[in-house]
């Protein structure tokens, strides 16, 4: 690393640690649970590589370690190994994350080459037909191979499965696939609700049974694996009283860059109205991350309503995550739905017993995540 | 697993250690976490370079910071470092 004097940062605000670089919104699959905003095919620019060198560079300089290359699929960008390279110059520990499709090994060995650390790979399910079915793409057999090979070149690979209703009765077959692919890290996400999760939530949301079920399998699949393979357990906040910590506090740790360089404090905060979150392409990294609107608007607790104004836990979980509040209650400052302190606690339970009734009726079809359903959406206006 | 006496201890590779400016300290780099490491540690973990023993480890910090009774904390920190996965015998 070349760099020796840190940007000072104002007093009180911390660096960013975690970078999450979204190179492309494109992507050949079509996850009817996927992160990016309902609306991504209304922002089809993407970042020169200049510009992601510039912000790579900025975000590094003010003390940003962990790198993900994430997006959409991030292999749709031709530029991927010469970001890599660039990253791991500034002494970032960089992760690509990936469905694995169209991951040929000879990318896999120049990536080596350029530096990358290691590759986060999602599988949908842990058989074929309903990995496919889940991707909207024939993907299975391909992500098998491409794991694989992603041992065979010496990475530590984690393996993400997002877990719903749809699959999470595959639990046992999700730990004998991980086990079976040498993933070092298992990554059993359960869907967030929010953007695409949020529209296919009645389809998606698992009973309480059937998460207590896999819980328990999982847990003592970890005791068994201790030492070989490392298991990140997600949970379903709906079946929690108390939210997440959301962002390890806002503007605190994490920085999302989407493709067309707006910067946002949470990958899914695009879909919060008027946060008005500024782009890279006219502030630089570090205005951005002191002096924004955005970025300041929930640091600290003067943004608190009832309860958390009043609450002894509002240092523990900072009031939960406000694009929950917002999706609940239409009010990105109000407490967080999931917490039992929460008056409109009920919306989560009832969110719960409605997916619970949809379980035991034939399913609904599911809204895949593609240009065509992307297009149905209004501007969540962050242009 | 528990440390082998006998046996030289390396850096794990899968994690990366490294001296992070901003921070002012090293920390140890692995997939979705970051362990941020206190002076001492750090020196031990510099160690583990598949050539040292844990007794050589002792043996060489306890000549470097002039002190003695150091084996127990090292035993302890490098047992849980082993737990941890960030280093392993050769
Ligand atoms: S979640 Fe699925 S659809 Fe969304 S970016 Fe990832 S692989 Fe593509
Ligand atoms: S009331 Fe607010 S601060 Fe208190 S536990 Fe609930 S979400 Fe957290």
């Amino acid at each position: 690393m070349s760099e020796t004097n840190p940007a000072p940062i104002h007093p009180g605000i911390g660096a960013p640690r975690w970078l999450l670089a979204e190179l492309s919104y494109k992507c050949p699959l079509q996850c009817p649970y996927c992160s990016n905003p309902l609306d991504y095919a209304r922002y089809p620019d993407e970042l020169s590589t200049e510009d992601w060198k510039r912000v790579l560079t900025q975000a590094r300089r003010m003390g940003a370690v962990q790198l993900g290359f994430s997006g959409g699929e991030p292999l749709t960008r031709p530029d991927l190994i010469e970001l890599v390279a660039h990253a791991r110059e500034l002494g970032y520990y960089t992760n690509l994350i990936t469905s694995g499709y169209g991951l040929s090994e000879e990318k896999i060995v120049a990536l080596k080459q350029a530096g990358l650390d290691h590759i986060q790979i999602s599988i949908q399910a842990s058989d074929p037909v309903l990995n496919d079915y889940i991707a909207g793409a024939t993907t299975y057999l391909e992500k098998q191979a491409v794991a694989r090979l992603i041992k065979k070149h010496g990475y530590p690979m984690v393996l993400c499965v997002v877990i719903h209703r749809q699959n999470i009765e595959q639990m046992p077959g999700i730990l004998a696939m991980a086990e079976e692919l040498g993933a070092d890290y298992l990554e059993l996400a359960n869907t967030q609700y929010y953007g695409w999760a949020h529209q296919n939530r009645e389809t998606l949301l698992p009973t309480r049974e059937q998460f207590i079920a896999a819980e328990k399998i999982a847990q003592a699949h970890k005791e068994k694996v201790a030492g070989k393979m490392k298991i990140y357990y997600v949970v379903p906040d709906y079946y929690e009283d108390r939210p997440k910590a959301c962002m390890n506090g806002w503007g605190s740790t994490f920085l999302t860059i989407a493709p067309d360089g707006v910067a946002l404090p949470c990958h899914s905060a695009r879909e919060l109205p008027g946060l008005d979150c500024p782009n890279v392409k006219d502030y630089s990294i570090e205005q951005i991350w002191r002096d924004s609107r955005a970025f300041n608007l929930f640091r600290g607790t003067a943004w608190m309503q009832e309860p958390c104004a009043s609450c002894d836990e509002k240092h523990k979980d900072f009031g939960g995550c406000h694009c929950q509040a917002y999706l609940f209650n239409q009010d990105m400052h109000s407490t967080d739905p999931v917490c039992s302190k929460s008056p409109q606690r009920w919306k989560v339970d009832a969110a719960i017993a409605a997916a619970a009734t949809a379980a035991q009726a034939a399913e609904q079809p599911l809204l895949f995540r593609n240009p065509k359903n992307s297009k149905q959406f209004r501007p969540s206006g962050n242009e | 697993m528990s440390l082998d006496p006998e046996q030289s201890l390396q850096f794990s590779p899968l994690h990366r250690l490294q001296w992070e400016e901003a921070q002012q300290k090293y920390v140890i780099l692995y997939p979705e976490g970051m362990v941020e490491l206190n002076h001492s540690s750090a020196e031990i973990l510099k160690l583990c370079d598949g050539a040292h023993k844990a007794a050589d480890i002792v043996a060489e910090l306890e000549a470097k910071f002039q002190a003695s009774g150091l084996e127990n904390d090292i035993h302890q920190f490098l047992s849980a470092a082993l737990q941890n996965g960030w280093i392993k015998h050769v």
